[in-house]
């Protein structure tokens, strides 16, 4: 949602020091909230995904664990996808079959 | 009289209050923001509206809001000088000239700042209550034993900051601190707001601001050279009408007093929009 003040003003879209101020404001105070500087929160999210690892295996290139302000109690909010199961090494069970309707298959061509 | 009046009867009888005074304290963290500034012109604009007031200045060995006050020559006895019992709590109250309903207890400039706690606020706000509408307090910076003094008493906390990191984030810890006490939610007031600046993005916004700290807007006060000068003349702004700090002080006692005011036009062009209120407590709608 722009800002009031954004729109009384007109203000340049977040492109300021006064955005830059914000962001870094926001980032400074999350951590001052719970007390975690930011290498801590690194060890913290290192030590989930190796809990979650164990179990499942997880999609790491797509992992998104992030530390959130709701009003003023911070919280962590994360994202973490697994990797499809892969039941054996077929590769043609890998990609799966468009769903079938009649109309496409009246349309398609015979191979 | 006032200062000095010890001996002498009490100049008119006590008007009691109804609900005894409400305690606000001044406060932010950070040191130069506007705390003193604050406290004296939101202290001038409540005895204007003829309300009575008692400033403490709980800056222990940095004493100054006698001087913005224009009080300075008339220190007889200080806060310390009345927790440690040397005189009574009514001789150390400066009673100002031009508005016979204001006083300051000053504080000491060269003690211990040890020499008084939380219990001793408590106990001295609670002394003045019957007779008062409302005693601001000027708290020191930082989150020491000077803080822990000025917020013990509080009924409700002011904090004051400026539209730059460094306040934002000490303002923050402030806020975190009272969390904890269980203290009620503060209000905000954001000093030293430049217009044009915040035009051109190149500086935090009332609603930046409200939006990280997440409390309440009761104030928001304009940079003005005319802040210096009347300090220079010991004559808070809001003395006077027309300049626009002074304004938004005054405005900030009217809320204090329950009024619903809307916020005043920081510049002459564009001006504040009705929604802006919906940035302040519910007084305002
Ligand atoms: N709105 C304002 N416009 C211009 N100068 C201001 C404003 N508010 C405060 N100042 C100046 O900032 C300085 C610090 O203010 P002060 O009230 O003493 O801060 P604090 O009590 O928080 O240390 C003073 O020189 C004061 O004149
Ligand atoms: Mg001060």
């Amino acid at each position: 949602m722009p800002g009031l003040f954004d729109r009384m003003f007109g203000r340049a879209p977040k492109t300021g020091s006064g955005s830059k101020a914000k962001e870094r404001l926001q980032f400074i105070l999350i951590h001052d909230r719970i007390n975690l500087p930011p290498e801590r929160l690194e060890a913290m999210k290192a030590e989930i995904l190796q809990v979650i690892s164990k179990y499942v295996s997880v999609d790491s290139n797509n992992v998104d664990i992030a530390l959130q302000n709701r009003e003023r109690t911070p919280a962590i909010v994360a994202d973490i996808p697994f990797n499809k199961m892969i039941e054996h090494d077929d590769p043609d069970e890998d990609d799966p079959k468009p769903p079938k309707s009649p109309q496409k298959d009246a349309e398609k061509k015979p191979e | 009289m006032g200062a000095n009046g010890g001996a002498a009867a009490k100049p008119q009888p006590p008007r009691k209050s109804a609900t005894g005074a409400k305690v606000i304290t001044v406060t932010s963290g950070k040191g130069g923001v506007g705390k003193t500034t604050t406290t004296a012109n939101i202290g001038v604009a409540l005895a204007r509206l003829d309300q009575r007031v008692v400033l403490i200045d709980a800056d222990l060995g940095l004493r100054n809001l006698d001087i913005i006050m224009g009080l300075e020559n008339r220190i007889v006895y200080d806060l310390v000088d009345v927790v440690e019992g040397r005189c009574k709590l009514r001789q150390a109250m400066i009673k100002h000239k031009q508005l016979p309903e204001l006083y300051l207890i000053p504080a000491a400039q060269t003690r211990d700042k040890t020499a008084v706690s939380p219990a001793d606020m408590i106990k001295m706000a609670d002394q003045m209550r019957p007779e008062f509408d409302f005693i601001l307090i000027d708290c020191p910076a930082g989150i020491e034993r000077g803080f822990r003094n000025a917020v013990a008493p509080a009924d409700e906390v002011l904090i004051v900051t400026n539209p730059e990191v460094s306040a934002v984030r000490d303002a923050d810890r402030i806020i975190g601190l009272l969390e904890a006490e269980g203290k009620k939610t503060p209000h905000l007031i954001l000093n030293r707001v430049k217009t044009e600046m915040i035009r051109k993005g190149e500086m935090l916004s009332p609603e930046d601001v409200t939006d990280i700290l997440a409390i309440k807007l009761i104030g928001i006060v304009p940079e003005d050279e005319n802040v210096v000068s009347s300090s220079n003349s010991g004559m808070p702004l809001a003395f006077l009408d027309g300049s626009r700090a002074g304004t938004a002080y005054r405005n900030i006692a009217r809320r204090l007093m329950g009024e619903n005011v809307p916020f005043m036009q920081l510049d002459d062009n564009s001006g504040f929009l009705k929604r802006i209120q919906r940035l302040f407590g519910g007084q305002t709608g």
